[in-house]
């Protein structure tokens, strides 16, 4: 090879390896003893209002024990990422909030500090905890990943005026009413259900329910996945038919992945909505309490063999402490002081959630109507999602073919029974 | 890149200028003396090696690897599967293997749809903006905005203008226009693709028109002089003087455009959120999503590396092709 063809490949080399050089970036954990770094999720209505919320229960902490927590609310969309990233590198915040799904994925990793008989004690012991709750913080058989901090469920919410003037008088506890109510209200530039089509995590959380209630599951009691059944088949069609066939749902919900959907019930556009604690948001909304009511998530009015009576997952968030802090006392302390009676019933009254602890239950503010729907669905008819290691991506894959469904469904291409297996079948080749 | 249009010169000088008449003799080659090149090449070297090799070779590394949720922690845990995660990706009878294939032939035609329309908008209002006249300051500086606002902001506000029912897209065609009774979608099915090829092709070209812009001011006038005198025309002027006099910026100026459409991750994720559409599955975002989405950094890294190697291969081929024939003009 001569000179010039060396130079040559040498450019070419160089001029194509920007590809290949993509790296992560960590924050450094800014950890000494007297420093936290806390990752918050975001539960309220913006990043900032979550930062207002916070901030006055930080400063509670620091007087009490003098360590300084930075917060970063961080939003859903980057928050398994940032996780990831952190779990990788070894570096970044000490504390984090977590989807209560992704437990048993995060613990897989081996960042995340057990939860043994010995940390629970030291964070206020583990009586004090919701059972539903903490069995959702980690794989079934081990110590868990992360300790429960707000616990939520899906309801139904629905706009009193619309049902009023459409002359219906009660909510619809099965999809076949609601797919009935919705036609009614779909009139006039409005619609009957709205639908957050385009978010992944939303799609995969419907997908369970549904899937429960046609009795499938998306993964073996091997841990093995099992996404293209046909009863789990029956259920994605069931969801994403409410826009395809029924025509309840806006076909434009297929672009939403930022709570547009929670916009549009809240501006009367939509007549339904299904949610976990949409309360503190749509009063910030401006849609008083008294606009809405809130019902248990409908059941199928007949259901087939095998169906189970689950009308939403456990959800809720977890507060997980990365392996790699240096102050790892802090941090406990820190999540038992989050996981105290008064800071729960604060941050869950704001936040319209229901508190993770026993002992705050008994607080008037949790006796709402939606709270008490919520605490009925979770006691009830609530299941957890499967607590396994690729339950994340099981999120992302499912959610992601749904979210391809309705794009088919809003451009007018037929959604048939076909299209959604075909589409599982696709998802599932890509677990490993 | 822009020294290789100028190397085969110095090739052909060099053996003079070395000629043994000069050299070992003259210069007492103490230890010192031969240190300071490479003492002065070494932060170069280091930086090469630090941003370009080290993350190329641990990429490569990493691809040969089932390095998954379970493993990321502790790399040395991963378990070594040789190609497997290559036979994983590039089997084009899995799903994974026909996505990777359908994602690639979007991403071909995006990139040659882009550069092709980047470099016809850049080229067309360069020669305009060529003569002095009333405003062209004005024209220069409005036709390089795309290219100065920052990514994210600019494409953020693509994604709004481009929504269903809020979009203003939308709300000129359908509601003030009425050149359509539907709303069409453009950030999902086939329009997407034509989106983001518009939205490309605007972050683009005011970099072609940048580079063609500092080209033209090299052409002599005395050739169109030359030319006008000789009976050609506009067409003709910009065919036999213009494009000529431009051919050697024109071809770093379409590699460059080539690799980084290629390469555009940013436009796709901040216009699609993170999961474009199928029509719009460009590699990159496509590699992302096998990457960071489902956590197995093992295949991801495996496609990259096969991308890589693409890249390579046109790039060599591009650049031997275009060697070749200066070659033969001189």
């Amino acid at each position: 090879m001569s000179r010039r063809h060396l130079g040559i490949f040498t450019a070419a080399v160089l001029a194509a390896a920007s590809l290949t050089a993509c790296g992560g970036s960590g924050d450094d954990s800014a950890s000494s003893p007297k420093t936290l770094t806390y990752w918050a999720s975001n539960q309220g209505a913006s990043l900032e209002a979550d930062k207002t919320t916070l901030q006055p229960e930080l400063d509670k902490f620091e007087k009490q024990t003098g360590i300084k927590v930075t917060v970063e609310v961080v939003p859903w969309s980057d928050l398994l990422n940032r996780l990831l990233a952190a779990a990788a590198s070894g570096k970044g915040p000490d504390v984090v909030n977590i989807g209560n799904t992704w437990s048993a994925s995060l613990q897989a990793t081996g960042a995340l500090v057990e939860f043994d008989d010995a940390a629970l004690q030291a964070v206020g012991g583990k009586d004090r905890i919701v059972p539903a709750a903490l069995a959702a913080a980690g794989a079934p058989g081990k110590p868990p990943a992360a300790v429960p901090l707000y616990s939520m469920a899906y309801s139904l919410y629905y706009n009193k005026k619309s049902f009023a003037d459409a002359g219906i008088t009660a909510p619809p506890t099965t999809w076949e009413q609601l797919a009935e109510y919705g036609k009614k209200l779909s009139t006039g530039g409005k619609w009957g259900l709205a639908i957050e089509g385009a978010n992944p995590s939303e799609n995969a959380h419907h997908a369970f329910t549904f899937s429960q209630q046609y009795g499938g599951e998306w993964f073996d009691s091997a841990g093995k996945p099992t996404f293209d059944t046909p009863q789990n088949v029956s259920a994605i069609k069931r969801y994403i038919d409410f826009m395809a066939a029924d025509k309840i749902t806006n076909p434009s919900n297929a672009e939403y992945a930022q709570n547009q959907s929670v916009s549009d019930f809240a501006n009367g556009k939509a007549a339904m909505l299904l949610w976990q604690s949409a309360g503190s948001n749509l009063k910030t909304q401006n849609m008083p309490a008294d606009a809405y009511g809130v019902a248990p998530v409908p059941f199928l009015a007949s259901p087939p063999a095998g169906g189970k009576k689950v009308n939403s997952m456990v959800a809720g968030i977890n507060m997980a402490v990365f392996k790699h802090t240096k102050n790892k006392d802090g941090a406990l302390s820190f999540v038992k002081f989050m996981t105290s009676d008064e800071e729960q019933t604060i941050l869950n009254k704001t936040y319209g959630s229901l508190p993770a602890v026993k002992t705050a239950a008994s607080d008037p503010a949790f006796s709402a109507t939606e709270q008490k729907t919520i605490q009925e669905t979770l006691v009830t008819t609530a299941a957890p999602l499967p607590q396994v290691p690729d339950e994340s991506t099981f999120e992302t894959l499912v959610g992601t073919a749904m979210k391809e469904l309705f794009a088919d469904a809003a451009s007018g291409k037929p959604v048939t029974e076909e299209s959604v297996k075909a589409k599982l079948t696709d998802a599932q080749q890509k677990m490993r | 890149m822009a020294t290789s249009t100028t190397a085969p010169d110095a090739d052909r000088r060099e053996p003079r200028a070395g000629s043994p008449a000069r050299g070992p003799a003259r210069r007492p080659r103490g230890p010192r003396r031969s240190l300071l090149p490479y003492l002065l090449l070494a932060p170069a070297v280091v930086l090469e090696l630090a941003i370009h090799v080290i993350p190329m070779v641990v990429g490569v590394w990493m691809s040969l690897l089932e390095l998954t949720q379970f493993h990321i922690r502790d790399w040395s845990t991963a378990p070594f599967i040789g190609l497997e995660n290559y036979r994983a990706t590039l089997d084009l009878n899995s799903a994974a293997g026909k996505e990777l294939l359908h994602s690639f032939w979007v991403t071909l035609a995006y990139s040659l749809l882009s550069v092709g329309f980047a470099w016809l908008l850049g080229i067309s209002a360069a020669v305009v903006l060529q003569r002095p006249f009333r405003g062209r300051a004005i024209l220069r500086a409005l036709f390089l905005t795309p290219y100065a606002l920052p990514v994210y902001a600019a494409v953020i506000t693509w994604s709004f203008l481009l929504q269903r029912d809020t979009g203003l897209v939308n709300h000129v065609l359908v509601d003030q226009l009425g050149l359509m009774n539907e709303r069409p979608f453009w950030l999902i099915g086939d329009n997407s693709f034509w989106s983001l090829l518009v939205v490309s092709v605007w972050r683009n070209w005011p970099f072609a028109f940048l580079c063609l812009m500092a080209g033209l001011q090299n052409v002599p006038g005395e050739l169109y002089e030359a030319a006008a005198i000789d009976g050609a025309g506009f067409w003709r002027r910009l065919r036999s003087v213009t494009l000529p006099m431009l051919r050697p910026v024109n071809l770093v100026l379409l590699l460059v455009l080539f690799l980084w459409t290629f390469n555009d991750f940013n436009t796709p994720f901040v216009l699609f959120g993170g999961s474009a559409p199928e029509q719009a599955d460009l590699i990159s975002i496509h590699i992302y999503r096998s990457s960071f989405k489902t956590w197995d950094f093992g295949s991801g890294s495996a496609m990259s590396v096969a991308l890589l190697l693409f890249l390579l291969v046109v790039s060599a081929v591009y650049l031997l092709i275009t060697n070749r024939r200066r070659d033969d003009h001189a």
